[in-house]
């Protein structure tokens, strides 16, 4: 089981490679990799969002673009109207977090589990898709903004100094500080799973009933669960938004979800670590395919992905994990008596 | 008069186009509890069967009514034995690994036959009803669907095989004791179903035209439909067909599709908060 | 690090950003070859039309350097594979500009991916050509623009089929920006030439089912159909047309139908016989230079299951008109392009004359009408020098050559 945060190794490590990479990067690298990085941070931040609500409550969202898209048109809508970017970035967590706790009340409060709660939250994603894509014509946008149907919405304004409308972030800046809230997510997350309230969450994932029986409100806590993983991935979508400088309807699309249920398999379901590398890994290889037109580059994706399950079925992480593990326990047993290691090696 | 005749045909056949769309996928997922990810892959590799034996000269109704459901039957179960087999009581594996299978398909079927492919024009013409046209290849549809249902219903209820497969779905932990080969059980039910997925590909193919990205637009459709109808194959489909059907074809006519598609959506959602197992989870609990 | 402020970036327009970001830009051009970027979708939904693209994008390159390249250099492409995905796009476009520092880049296919790339090449000056028929109404000097618009199209096609059929027209189209705006200009001409249009109906892009659609319009009795409808879920409309023995009863004409040189080859020759469209290129064009450029493909791409579009011709017009200009500019600098491009030169193309329009940078070309007969186009009218006028309503880039905007021209 968990650990507590301030004894593990790992937690202190992760902490130093993400603030050593916040300061180092943008000495060291040029405008156009910072960019590149600049992506896979905010897609590890979506791909966050899912790993706490199916790694540590148990919850499958299939449609969690739901609420990186309601974050990211949030955020582009507001930010034009208003004409600065911190309250847009604010409201882009606070209205995906409401939605979520009203569809998790919806959801949960109607005992849906299981494969059933995943399509809803699918269709619930796939409701907003079809939605926006209909507001092609000029009769809907919402005070300056136009919603732009399939095409979505361009033009969406850089992140600008808190109280600063004038002040725009240069993208060394714009990276900067969303690693630093990719870090403050992950270290609120690791706290949170820690506390009580997260041990409670963990408690239901494992056996549902017991954890009712033992008088805690399972239904409570889930939506709360969900709720916060809604927020954390609107404020993703705002993030992606601002990032790229225009959104479109593909925010909310299954492929988007999709993705991030991929990543979080890939990475290791229970880590928040494994997430983010899955992220990482796929969004390059994806990137990488397209330049290289060697085959069909989605040929390519779906036979990696497929393989990734058949061999590595518990994600990148866990399995690297096991690996160092059964390592070490070997290295050690080595040094005690080469006989014994031998023996290891053969039950392995 | 006419008009109306014609609005509740086209009822009709959006329900028997959602029964077609859904069957293959309700008994994989019914019986096996694996998502198939790659179903929309799987119509459209029965659609390109059609496509393909046709332009090779060999008769359309041959080439729908056999060679597609053969053809996609036989790629099921060598995918059963590749992937599927080693992802049983892993739901999400399983629904991961068969979304890889889709983009593996997609880019196979570009790379193989191209992007654009002449399709075969829908047999039998139009004909009238009052002042209206309407495609005779509807009925095909209707009478597809079902035959189809009767058909599974049949085999299910009255054989052998019926009965292993049903015991295999209830209990098989309890149906190996009893000797009974659940692998064997598993592997032909997913063939079967591949095999009802490929000739309802082949039978939509000549209305929707095969291009190897089709599959997106009817898996979210087919899912949703059989999730709805819940665990039970047949009647299951049938009446989450019926109800989406209705709903979504009524609300076309009235304001369009956009609405119509929403409508289905919504109604899903409605659904499934009343009936969290879906229809049959509640209602027609004894059914199969 | 600096700040950039906004207020110094509002007055120069994106300059100011420009310079700030794209500092070690000033160095572009100094290697041994000219790189030319390539950005079409070569897998996914799009693929269909990306590929032909591609393919004559890499075989006009190919005749270049035959020829000697240019300015004593070989030109080299710089293609990626944007996978029909609009981040995809963003990050190869801003690869192309900022890491690979490519003279031109041809590309962009639908556009909402040229409104994803065209303020990324415009923000670091990386000079580009959009080769797509489109809505119109893009005003950009940093884009040239030489696919059609519909006052180039419709505005020709919509009097041919009055003309023809009657004058009550029923319109169905895609549902979002293309659709939307071709529906409005077709309710504009149609109207001009009193007619009426007495139903516009728009279908998500994802739409495959017709069946209601299709009795409401034998509801309404129209004269003829005009479709806007866009992709190959759409195709579906046509086939279900066909199968309910509409295609005797009332004449279908489309704004999009064969644009990206295979939609006539999926329908069968049964359902697209008869339907009507107009383009600024079908193969059929009758001229010594087209039939050349025929044989090139044929030899260059014998396997090719394509025909050849307005919009894969055009981009092979972007490399050959960009090539020109810099053979006569003597120099890949954008400004001085720009000065030869829109000086008034006419292009002898295979499309026919095409000449860019210096005010909107749009092209000023010959349009045809044609009809599908045995899934080949044959022509049945031609229009010479037709002018981009509904881009030149909204765009005037010599008096505003900031202009950095994709205007929604209101009608």
């Amino acid at each position: 089981m968990e650990k507590p945060v301030t004894r593990d190794p790992g937690f202190y490590i992760m902490l130093a490679i993400g603030l050593a990479v916040m300061f180092i990067a943008p000495v060291w690298l040029d405008l156009f990799t910072i960019m590149q990085i600049t992506q896979y941070v905010v897609l590890a931040v979506f791909a966050l969002s899912l790993g706490y609500i199916w790694g540590f409550g148990g919850i499958l969202s299939f449609g969690q673009a739901a609420f990186f898209g309601l974050g990211a048109y949030t955020f582009a809508v507001a930010s034009i109207n208003i004409g600065e970017t911190t309250i847009p970035l604010i409201l882009a967590f606070v209205i995906p977090t409401i939605f979520g706790a009203a569809l998790g009340y919806f959801m949960f409060y109607g005992r849906l589990s299981d494969v059933y709660l995943g399509v809803v939250t699918l269709v619930v994603a796939l409701i907003f898709w079809k939605l926006i894509n209909h507001t092609a014509g000029p009769e809907y946008s919402i005070g300056e903004a136009r919603l732009g149907g399939f095409n979505g919405i361009p033009s969406i304004p850089t992140l600008n100094i808190p109280g600063e409308p004038d002040a725009w972030l240069d993208p060394a800046q714009m990276f900067q500080v969303f690693m630093g809230i990719l870090i403050v997510i992950y270290v609120a997350l690791r706290l949170l799973i820690a506390s009580d309230f997260g041990r409670v969450s963990i408690g239901i994932r494992e056996n549902e009933t017991r954890a009712a029986l033992l008088g805690y409100d399972v239904r409570r806590q889930k939506v709360i669960v969900f709720a916060i993983g809604a927020g954390i991935a609107g404020l993703a979508g705002a993030m992606w938004a601002t990032y790229q400088a225009f959104i479109d309807p593909n925010a909310f699309s299954m492929e988007m979800s999709a993705k991030a249920l991929v990543w979080v398999m890939a990475g290791g379901v229970g880590t928040l670590v494994g997430p983010i590398i899955g992220c990482i890994v796929l969004q390059w290889l994806t990137l990488k395919l397209g330049t290289m037109a060697l085959l069909n580059s989605i040929a390519v994706l779906g036979g990696i992905m497929m393989l990734l399950v058949l061999i590595l079925p518990k994600g990148i992480v866990p399995t690297l994990k096991m690996l160092a593990i059964n390592g070490w326990t070997l290295w050690r047993q080595g040094k005690i008596g080469g006989a014994v290691a031998k023996k290891a090696v053969k039950h392995d | 008069m006419d008009y109306a005749l014609v609005v509740a045909l086209e009822m009709v056949r959006a329900i028997a186009w959602l029964v077609l769309l859904s069957a293959g996928l309700a008994i994989i997922f019914g019986m096996m509890r694996i998502i198939n990810f790659a179903h929309g892959e799987f119509l459209m590799l029965g659609g390109y069967t059609v496509v393909i034996s046709t332009g090779h000269g060999v008769n359309e109704w041959v080439a729908m009514l056999v060679l597609a459901p053969i053809v996609v039957g036989i790629f099921g179960v060598l995918v059963e034995r590749l992937v599927i087999q080693r992802l049983y009581g892993r739901i999400l594996d399983s629904l991961l690994a068969t979304w890889g299978l889709s983009m593996l398909m997609i880019g196979g079927v570009t790379m193989i036959f191209g992007n654009s492919v002449t399709g075969v024009a829908t047999p039998l013409g139009g004909m009238a009803i009052g002042a209206y046209q309407v495609p005779r290849y509807n009925f095909v549809l209707i009478i597809a669907a079902a035959l189809l249902l009767v058909a599974i219903w049949a085999v299910l209820k009255f054989t052998k095989a019926g009965l292993i497969a049903r015991a295999t779905m209830q209990n098989p932990d309890m149906a190996e004791t009893l000797g009974i080969r659940t692998r064997w059980v598993y592997m032909l039910t997913f063939g079967i179903g591949s095999a009802i997925t490929g000739l309802a590909g082949a039978l939509l193919a000549p209305l929707t035209g095969v291009v190897p990205t089709m599959g997106v637009n009817f898996i979210a459709q087919s899912f949703i439909t059989v999730i709805t109808g819940g665990a039970a194959v047949i009647t299951g489909t049938l009446s989450a067909a019926t109800l989406l059907g209705t709903i979504s074809q009524g609300t076309t006519f009235l304001s369009g599709p956009v609405y119509g598609d929403a409508a289905l959506l919504v109604a899903a959602l409605v659904l499934l908060r009343l009936l969290p197992q879906g229809i049959t989870g509640r209602i027609f609990k004894r059914s199969i | 690090m600096t700040l950039i402020s906004r207020r110094r970036l509002l007055q120069s327009t994106g300059t100011a950003a420009a310079l700030t970001l794209a500092a070690p830009l000033v160095a572009r051009a100094a290697g041994d070859t000219i790189k030319v970027g390539g950005l079409h979708d070569l897998s996914g939904a799009l693929d269909a039309v990306g590929v032909p693209m591609n393919q004559v994008f890499q075989m006009a390159i190919k005749e270049i350097n035959e020829a000697g390249g240019l300015l004593g250099k070989q030109v080299e492409a710089v293609v990626y594979d944007p996978q029909s995905n609009m981040s995809l796009y963003s990050q190869y476009a801003t690869q192309m500009a900022l890491k690979d520092r490519v003279d031109v880049v041809m590309g962009g296919i639908t556009s909402a991916s040229r409104e994803t790339i065209r303020p990324i090449f415009h923000r670091y000056d990386t000079f580009y050509f959009y080769n797509t028929q489109y809505e119109g109404g893009v005003c950009d000097r940093n884009e040239i623009t030489l696919g059609t618009t519909p006052a180039q199209t419709v505005a020709r096609l919509i009097p041919y089929g009055m003309k023809l059929y009657g004058k009550k027209v029923y319109t169905i189209a895609a549902d979002y920006n293309y659709g939307h705006i071709t529906a409005a200009w077709v309710k504009r001409y149609v109207e001009e030439n009193g007619g009426e249009v007495i139903e516009t109906e728009f279908f998500p892009l994802d739409v495959a089912q017709f069946g209601s659609t299709i009795s409401k319009i034998q509801g309404a009795k129209p004269d003829f159909v005009l479709s806007a409808l866009v992709g190959t879920s759409h195709l579906g409309f046509y086939r279900q047309w066909a199968a309910a023995g509409m295609k005797a009863q009332i004449p279908v004409m489309s704004t999009v139908l064969g644009a990206g040189g295979s939609d006539q080859l999926i329908l069968t020759a049964e359902e697209g016989n008869g339907i009507t469209a107009s383009f600024g290129y079908f193969e059929g064009i009758d001229n010594p230079t087209n039939k050349a450029f025929l044989e090139k493909v044929a030899a260059e791409y014998p396997d090719k299951n394509w025909v050849m579009s307005e919009i894969s011709e055009v981009t092979y017009e972007g490399m050959m008109i960009w090539a020109d200009a810099v053979r006569e500019a003597g120099s890949t600098k954008r400004d001085a392009l720009l000065e030869v491009l829109t000086s008034g030169k006419a292009y002898d193309l295979p499309a026919g004359k095409v000449k860019i329009d210096p005010k909107t940078q749009h092209a000023v070309r010959d349009v045809y009408i044609a009809e599908l007969k045995d899934q080949v186009f044959e022509i049945k009218e031609s229009f010479p020098d037709s002018p981009p006028t509904d881009t030149q309503m909204v765009c005037d880039l010599i008096a505003n050559p900031k202009s950095n905007q994709h205007f929604e021209i209101s009608l």
